[in-house]
């Protein structure tokens, strides 16, 4: 069997894959992150109550409704999105004037809240779920052993990730929304609806962590704890990538992701640390993050 | 939430009634993780249990009434030890109860040894409890990690299963539960291939699997618990690893994980339990009652464990006459008996060891499952002295005189 670095190939090449698999979530998170914060200048602590929040609709949807997966991959993030906008505008709109101070703790705050809320309804160990019929099994070559369910996700992921990406830097409502960020008195007065562009932009960060949690849910517990698990992972995605960098989000969040897996494998007691230690160094390297542009 | 507010009014009634010159009720502490990844399997259903033991028995004890609080110890050791001084210095709680996460159960019998508190430990299960760091007020009632990993370690070993491979939680109670295992397994003429360790509330397992899986061995066993075996047990069927031929020890497994993973996911496993519900009239006769009042969840093996520490200790505190001294309510325990639904020929032993019979089972297919909760067969009756660690291969100290 052909060795790599003291380990069989088809190991080696498993965790790669593994660490990509993992990345594609820390990826569409940490994006949802940053569209939010370039945007908005909001740090949204409650991004993974989101991401649960969209776990838990799907889990939901199928149990009340009798909704397949397909179904609730389209339906949750809508109700994830619509949650969303619906906190834009009645709370989170209020704080905008304020120091970012306040944004933080007023979605931390919303985080805590529908985290207990869950736990309170449904309890700490969670739900089943199960990944579609026609995505079960494994696919198993002599280089690598992936389900099939996985691997599917890694390609979802980056497809949704290229298209954010592409919205908000070629299109024309893209274009609105970074010169609303630049000076939003001026686009106002252009006749562009900012408020409108806000709330738009807060519902789709949600629906994207809303998306990721439902794509998640087949592969890890869906439980009220899932996003407060990640979350602070996907902060330091945010921060190496630099804080507000898009394209920046989504190459560190595939980065670390591979880079988590690699650790797992050879120094395991580290692979929990691994990631934050990037991030001590890279901020003392390079401040505003590996993409983060210099002011 | 609301139990830790009924938990704060009860404290702060508590002192209203100390200013008042009144006769203070004997409070019975409730320690356990009321918001993280063991509130299902223990949390609010040993509040539940504990609660039905004292009105079983009556409401009052030595004349005085008997109070539950309830508080959560975060599954910190800090925030549970200085709860239970609290407890015991301000508020006379006389028995702190169940105790979830064994690196908090260790923390606060320091505590109790010292002020000679009863410690009625039900969810915590390092067998560390009972072995070296051994107190003489306290009674482990439930399981314990050499119980598990013999009873589940030594059948699947028997079976064939002979070359061990481990995916070990990194603190005390995985350490423990690896280190029994490997000794029944070893044993029983198996072998361990490998291992690996992970922190407590991995989200991914799948590298740690793919090591497991290369690794050639018979069995993977999960020496973990709760939130983090379910994990596991769900991407170890999502990797195909039992269709490939790999076997799955889940080593500590309890009824909420088996329906918090499902039975498609869980069926088949081997497993060892102090409780099933559904073995006799007795069994199911109390957890009905329970059920009745957990919205139709049934019961745990630590919940129905302390019922029944709660139920033995008040009789035990009755006939010694006093509850000020754990250690004295424990001896006058050892010579009673302490046989009930859940205890099957028990006994209290000096190192704090309930010892009774332990329950070889089997989780049930989907197509033999009646419904939610009908998940286990039970394959054999371990007896207690089997199940349990030996006297002569307990490091406690209280034993050898």
């Amino acid at each position: 069997m052909t060795m790599i670095l003291g380990m069989p190939l088809p190991v080696l090449t498993g965790q790669l894959l593994i660490g990509l698999i993992n990345g594609s979530f820390y990826a569409l998170l940490s994006l949802g992150l940053a569209v939010i914060f370039g945007l908005l200048r909001v740090v949204n602590f409650a991004h993974g109550a989101f991401y649960m929040l969209g776990a838990f609709t799907a889990w939901m949807l199928g149990q009340y409704l009798g909704i397949g997966f397909w179904g609730a991959l389209l339906l949750a993030p809508l109700i994830v999105g619509l949650v969303g906008a619906v906190v834009e505008r009645t709370m989170l709109r209020r704080l905008y004037d304020l120091d970012h101070l306040y944004g933080l703790l007023f979605t931390f705050g919303l985080a805590l809240l529908l985290e207990g809320l869950f736990q309170h309804v449904y309890g700490a160990s969670g739900k089943p779920f199960s990944a579609p019929e026609a995505m079960k099994g494994v696919v198993r070559t002599d280089f690598v052993t992936v389900p099939i369910y996985r691997g599917w996700v890694v390609i979802a992921s980056l497809v949704l990730c290229l298209g954010t990406w592409a919205l908000i830097e070629k299109t024309k409502i893209g274009a609105y929304l970074r010169a609303a960020t630049e000076d939003a008195t001026l686009v106002q007065a252009f006749g562009v609806n900012v408020p409108l562009l806000l709330t738009l932009t807060y519902a789709f960060g949600c629906a994207l962590a809303g998306i990721a949690g439902v794509l998640a849910a087949p592969v890890f517990q869906v439980s009220p704890t899932m996003g407060s698990n990640l979350i602070i992972i996907i902060f330091a995605v945010v921060v190496v990538g630099g804080m507000g960098s898009i394209l920046g989000a989504i190459a560190t969040g595939y980065l670390l992701g591979i880079v988590e897996g690699l650790t797992k494998v050879f120094y395991p007691e580290a692979a929990n640390i691994a990631i934050f230690i990037i991030m001590a160094v890279v901020l003392m390297l390079r401040p505003a993050g590996l993409f983060g542009k210099e002011y | 939430m609301t139990k830790l507010n009924k938990a704060a009014l009860a404290c702060l009634f508590s002192v209203g009634l100390a200013t008042g010159a009144q006769a203070e009720p004997y409070r019975l502490g409730v320690l356990t993780d009321m918001s993280g990844m063991n509130f299902d399997l223990s949390g609010k259903g040993s509040e539940v249990a504990a609660r039905m033991a004292v009105e079983d028995f009556g409401g009052t004890l030595l004349g005085e009434d008997v109070e539950v609080i309830v508080g959560d110890h975060q599954n910190k050791p800090d925030v549970g030890s200085t709860l239970a001084r609290r407890w015991i210095d301000e508020e006379n709680v006389v028995a702190i109860v169940d105790l979830p996460t064994s690196s908090v159960a260790l923390a606060v019998q320091e505590i109790t040894r010292q002020s000679d508190t009863a410690l009625l430990i039900s969810t915590g299960g390092s067998s560390e409890l009972t072995g070296a760091s051994c107190s003489p007020s306290t009674a482990q009632w439930t399981w314990d990690t050499y119980a598990l990993a013999n009873g589940t370690g030594r059948a699947m070993t028997l079976e064939g299963d002979k070359n061990w491979f481990f995916l070990t939680v990194d603190y005390t109670f995985g350490h423990a539960l690896e280190a029994d295992t490997t000794a029944a397994v070893e044993a029983a003429g198996g072998s361990i291939v490998g291992k690996v360790t992970h922190p407590r509330e991995t989200s991914d397992f799948s590298s740690y699997l793919l090591q497991a899986q290369a690794s050639g061995a018979d069995v993977i066993a999960l020496a973990n618990s709760s939130g983090d075996t379910m994990t596991a047990l769900k991407q170890a069927e999502e990797f195909g690893i039992t269709a490939a031929g790999q076997d799955i020890a889940g080593m500590l497994l309890f009824l909420t994980d088996v329906h918090g993973v499902g039975l498609e996911i869980a069926q088949n496993l081997t497993l060892t339990t102090a409780f099933y519900w559904d073995m006799d009239d007795d069994t199911r006769a109390w957890s009905q009652r329970f059920a009745e009042r957990m919205d139709g969840k049934m019961p745990t093996m630590v919940h129905a464990g302390v019922y029944s520490a709660v139920l033995n200790y008040l009789k035990a505190a009755e006939a010694s006459g006093q509850a000020t001294s754990g250690s004295q309510v424990m001896e006058t325990m050892r010579g009673m008996d302490i046989d009930d639904f859940f205890n099957r020929n028990a006994y209290l032993r000096k190192d704090g060891r309930v010892v009774h019979d332990m329950y070889l089972v089997q989780v049930k297919t989907p197509e033999e499952s009646k419904g939610p909760w009908d998940y286990y067969k039970v394959l054999r009756t371990i007896p207690g002295d089997e199940a349990f660690r030996s006297v002569e291969q307990s490091a406690c100290p209280l034993l050898d005189d």
